[in-house]
Parts: structure tokens; C-alpha cells; sequence
């Protein structure tokens, strides 16, 4: 395990307004190291969501800290939150979020694009990563012609074509039969092998227990939990 | 191609009725405006027509004279105190004013009689067909063009018809010299012209005046107006431009040809901006999605600001297509819409500014994107 890429401090955040206005962090604390895939896990209302919005800088909390890669992001404005969202931070959604007009290399070669990469040396590097991710046959099909499992291996090339240094995946298998989350998140704990990039997932799977090194409970606002996974199928996966 | 241009053409193309839609509405619009301009265009040249192939470099007519067509009469001995000025090498009386022309079957119809010395400085009939011109000479003698000729119940030269009672031959016969009240315009001697409109000899509607070579136009001009009384001294240039200022904002016609272009581009606007919005709102999660992986707003911007122009290019190109049809079917006209190359290049940087302009609500839209919103959808 190398250093701290991503630390949250104290974060409180309230959502709603008026009658409706609830505490949805109550304080929450952590930090994510090179190398390490964790975990977060809660039930519906916990508040993983928007920690994971706060975590990725879509958000900005009502009190506490975020630092990503050392670098704080208070104070930020919304330009500067984004250039940071795309130099260091890759999404995965439940949902994928593919661009249903772009192929699968375009999809990729976006989030490049987004930070003014030539457009010949961004198809070329979206064409490897798409290889990686088992899918370099597939970079001219659009995502109506990809299964569920296909496209969020390209959602996840996309996260990661920018080598960003974390990579925040929300419910990644959630849409997804046993073998496709399966794959899906022996990816996720490929790319968690670097030790220079986290990777956080959010889940109510517990199929994919294994694969943690990490697993952080969330309750009604606050860590309940942060213990060690066991890690076993990212072992495997190394060995 | 770049990604921001593909994304703004696959989001423009992707719904085509509403594509198509869009297209016709801005044809429509465009067309409206094209033809508006191509009148005011066709307009502006119509009404100066006569001062524009008149050889005069300057125009002496009576002090408040509004246009070419004003009844105001001078006295034609200002001719030679015209004359009496340093640097005028001619000045010759032209007689302009309305006649009835009697048709064969003895029904008259109103013509507008331009009669000019025949020999040296005069307002002559051009692009003559028929004829030739040294035959207006011959007594009675008148030039009409062929667009008339229906109008006046003449079929070709050497036709005689009667103007104000007095017997009259056509002589001469020209192509394009159209008038845009529609009334027939007839060339004639500047006697003659007197004659039919009742003008007294000694009496003219204007006098043009030729400089010497060499002559300061400005320094002669201003000679004239100090030697000349109760008269006014123009440029053709300048007595060009009151006439258009006149015609077209005087009467109230070019504003009424402005207001039909505004209308135009505020339908276009409207339909544009709708078009533009409701496809922004459709693809809101793709631009929510780009906002979180980390596009600055400028890269959005820009996606819908290419969709903008995709629009104009489109709808320019067949608002164009239809103009040109219009500009060829109006041709022979007395109101002719006229598409030059600098109204085509302006009305596409018109389109492009209605389309580029129409992006504001749907930029507003993208602005207002929650990026965390990802998450929730």
C-alpha cells in the first residue's frame, strides 16, 4: 500500500430544504490509499451517494474537508472542480451513462477529448484500453449493440483511459447478471493493483465481498464500520 | 472530425422529425427574411434607377425635391447661370411627369414621360432592343419598353398611339427598364415631353450637368450652390440616396420590408431556440455525464453551439435554394427580389447569428445541470 489518494475529513452535508432538510453525512472521515479497492456499503438512505458526490467533487459539503491526490478542494469554483474531476478522478455508473450517438471508442476517447488530448493520440490510447478491458474488437459498435456487461467494461475503460488516481464506481454490477459483475469487477480489482490509483465501490452486492480490501459500512450518516476485507478474489486475480 | 462536432450532429440528427421540423422552420423563416431583403434590395436599385443611367455627374432641381419622381419644376434659365460656372462643361434641361395614354380601343392608361435633349447630356433610354435611338428625332416619336407593350397596346416599333391627344409613334423599344409604381415609363424629346405633360417651355424638372475634364466635382458643386438661386445642387450619389431614403422610409415601405424580415427572424428564433432547448433537455443526462467525467462548460457550450450552426448551415442552404427560384421568377417583375453575393453572405451570418443566438436558453439549461445528478439517474 503506497499514499493517501483520496481523504475526506468530518464531512457533514444536509440535503432538502425546510420541513424536508435532512442530515445526510453526519461527519464522515476516510481516506483511500494507492493500490486498495474498497468497499461501501450501506442500506438505501445511508447517505452513499452523496458521499460518493462529495468524494468525486460533484459536491460540495456543508462542513469538513476533501483532499484529492493532497490537493483540498474547498474553495474551488465549479470550472476548477471539474478540470480536477478530469485529470484525477474516473466515474462508473450503475447505469453506465454511455453516450447512446458515440461507438464504444468514441465513448472512451471522450474523456480525453474533455481534456483537449490530441484526437489521434486519444482514439489510439482509447483503442489499448478498450483491448484491456477485453472489448478491442468492439470500438466501432455503439452501445445499443453491447450487452450490459460490455458496456460498463467501456464505462470503465473511460474511467480509466485518463489514468486517473481514483476511480469511484456507483452500484457497478448492480445492472448486472453473476458472470458480467463478475468480470466487471475483476476489472475493478486489476486496476486497483496500481499503487497509485483507489478504487471505491459502492454496492449492496454481496457477491462481490471478495474482491474488497476494504469494506466501509454506512448508517444513517456516519462510518459504522472500516474493517479489512479479505481481499480473496483480488488475490487470485494477482496470483 | 472533433468529438464536440460529432456529438452535436449525432444529437441533432438523432431525432430527424424534430430535425426536420426544425429545418422548415428556419427555411421558412429564412425565405421570409431572403425575400423581404431581396425586395429592399430590387427596391433600392428600382427607384434610383433612372438617376443611376442618367450620364449626369451632377443634379440641379428645385429646393426641397424628394425624388426622382418629384413634380417640382425649375426655371430653365438657371441652365445658364450652370452654364456661367467654372468647370461645367454641359447642362441640359430633363422634363419628367405623368401623361394618359390612349390604347387603340380609346381607353387610357397613366405613363410617366422622361424627355431629355437627344444629342450630347441626357437621360436616353438604355438597352434598346428594337429601333434605334437617333429615330426619336423623328417627330411624335417615343421610346416604351417591351414590358409594356400589353399596358400600352403596341406590339413592335413604328406602333402609333396617342399621348395627351397628340399623335405619338414608337421608334424605339427597350428591354428592362422597369418602373416600380408600374407605370410605364416614355422616353422622349425633351419638347415633346413638355407637350404631353403640360410643362411650360420654359420650365424643366431638373438640369443635368456634365463637368469639364479636369473639374473638382465638391469645388463646382459648391460654385453652383453659391450662384444658383432657389435650387439645390446634388451628386447623383447624394440625390440617389435621398431618393432611396424617400421611397423607403418615407412612404413607410422599407420599414414595412424590415418588419417582415423581423418577423422572419423572430419566428426563426423561436423555433430554433425551442428546437435547441427541448433537445438539450433530452440529452440532459449526457451532458449532466460530461460535466462529471470533467468538461469544462465551454466544451458543452460549444456541442450545443455546433448544433447552432449544423441548424444555419441546413437551413440556410435550402432558404438559399428557394430565394434563388424566387430572385429567377421575379426577375422580369417591377419588383424584382434581388439576391446579390454580399445580402447571400449577409444573411447567412444573419442565420448563423438567429441559431448561434437561439443556443442562450438551452446554454442557460446546461448551466443550471446538476453533475451529481449521475448518480441519481
Amino acid at each position: 500500500m503506497t499514499d493517501i489518494v483520496l481523504e475526506a475529513t468530518d464531512l457533514v452535508h444536509h440535503l432538502g430544504q425546510g420541513a424536508g432538510r435532512v442530515q445526510a453525512l453526519k461527519g464522515v472521515s476516510l481516506s483511500l490509499k494507492g493500490g486498495e479497492l474498497v468497499l461501501l456499503m450501506g442500506p438505501s438512505g445511508s447517505g452513499k451517494t452523496t458521499l460518493l458526490s462529495i468524494l468525486g467533487c460533484l459536491m460540495t459539503p456543508d462542513a469538513g474537508t476533501v483532499q484529492v491526490g493532497g490537493k483540498p478542494v474547498a474553495g474551488l469554483d465549479p470550472e476548477a472542480l471539474a478540470q480536477l474531476r478530469r485529470e484525477r478522478i474516473g466515474f462508473i455508473f450503475q447505469s453506465y451513462h454511455l453516450f447512446p450517438t458515440l461507438n464504444a471508442q468514441d465513448n472512451v476517447r471522450l474523456a480525453l477529448d474533455v481534456r483537449g488530448e490530441r484526437a489521434r493520440t486519444a482514439k489510439t490510447a482509447a483503442r489499448e484500453v478498450l483491448a484491456t478491458v477485453g472489448l478491442g474488437h468492439k470500438g466501432k459498435s455503439y452501445p445499443r449493440e453491447l450487452s450490459g456487461g460490455e458496456q460498463q467494461r467501456v464505462a470503465i475503460a473511460r474511467a480509466i483511459v485518463g489514468k486517473t488516481q481514483v476511480i469511484l464506481a456507483d452500484e457497478p454490477t448492480g445492472a448486472l447478471d453473476t458472470a458480467n459483475g463478475q468480470a466487471v469487477m475483476t476489472l475493478l480489482a486489476e486496476i486497483a493493483k496500481d499503487p497509485s490509483r483507489a478504487v471505491l465501490v459502492v454496492t449492496h452486492d454481496p457477491r462481490i465481498l471478495p474482491f474488497a480490501d476494504r469494506i466501509i459500512h454506512i448508517e444513517d450518516g456516519r462510518i459504522i464500520s472500516d474493517e479489512s476485507g479479505s481481499g480473496t478474489m483480488k488475490k487470485v486475480s494477482q496470483a | 472530425m472533433s468529438l464536440q462536432f460529432r456529438l452535436a450532429s449525432r444529437n441533432l440528427f438523432h431525432d430527424r422529425l424534430r430535425f426536420i421540423a426544425t429545418i422548415i422552420g428556419i427555411i421558412f423563416s429564412m425565405v421570409l427574411v431572403t425575400v423581404q431583403m431581396g425586395l429592399y434590395v430590387g427596391f433600392r436599385r428600382m427607384v434610383t434607377t433612372m438617376i443611376d443611367n442618367a450620364p449626369a455627374e451632377l443634379w440641379i432641381m428645385p429646393v426641397g425635391t424628394k425624388c426622382f419622381e418629384d413634380p417640382s419644376l425649375l426655371d430653365e434659365r438657371q441652365r445658364f447661370r450652370a452654364l456661367a460656372v467654372p468647370g461645367v462643361a454641359e447642362a441640359t434641361p430633363l422634363v419628367i411627369g405623368y401623361a394618359q395614354w390612349r390604347l387603340p380601343q380609346g381607353t387610357t392608361t397613366p405613363v410617366f414621360v422622361v424627355g431629355s435633349e437627344l444629342r450630347g447630356l441626357g437621360l436616353h433610354p438604355w438597352n434598346v432592343v428594337e429601333g434605334r435611338l437617333d429615330d426619336l428625332s423623328v417627330p411624335g416619336a417615343v421610346a416604351i419598353d417591351q414590358t409594356y407593350f400589353e399596358r400600352l397596346g403596341i406590339t413592335g416599333v413604328e406602333q402609333a398611339a396617342e399621348l395627351r391627344d397628340r399623335k405619338i409613334q414608337v421608334m424605339a423599344v427597350t428591354k428592362g427598364i422597369r418602373s416600380f409604381t408600374t407605370t410605364p415609363y416614355v422616353f422622349t424629346d425633351v419638347e415633346r415631353a413638355r407637350s404631353f405633360t403640360g410643362i411650360a417651355p420654359n420650365k424643366a424638372s431638373y438640369l443635368l450637368v456634365k463637368l469639364s475634364p479636369g473639374a473638382d466635382l465638391g469645388t463646382v458643386q459648391q460654385a453652383m450652390r453659391d450662384n444658383l438661386a432657389n435650387v439645390e445642387v446634388l451628386t447623383a450619389a447624394e440625390f440617389a440616396g435621398r431618393s432611396r431614403s424617400f421611397w423607403l422610409f418615407g412612404t413607410g415601405a422599407g420599414a414595412a420590408l424590415f418588419a417582415g424580415a423581423l418577423l422572419g427572424l423572430i419566428v426563426g428564433t423561436v423555433i430554433v431556440a425551442q428546437t435547441l432547448y427541448s433537445s438539450t433537455k433530452d440529452h440532459i443526462n449526457e451532458f449532466a455525464t460530461l460535466r462529471a467525467i470533467g468538461s469544462s462548460s465551454r466544451y458543452i457550450y460549444t456541442v450545443i453551439i455546433w448544433q447552432a450552426v449544423l441548424s444555419a448551415v441546413v437551413g440556410f442552404a435550402g432558404a438559399a435554394g428557394i430565394g434563388k427560384v424566387v430572385a429567377a421568377a421575379t426577375a422580369e417583375s417591377a419588383l424584382p427580389v434581388i439576391m446579390t453575393p454580399p445580402l447571400t453572405v449577409a444573411l447567412f451570418a444573419l442565420t448563423l447569428t438567429m441559431c448561434i443566438g437561439s443556443a442562450i436558453a438551452a446554454i442557460v439549461k446546461v448551466m443550471r445541470i446538476d453533475p451529481a445528478m449521475v448518480f441519481s439517474r
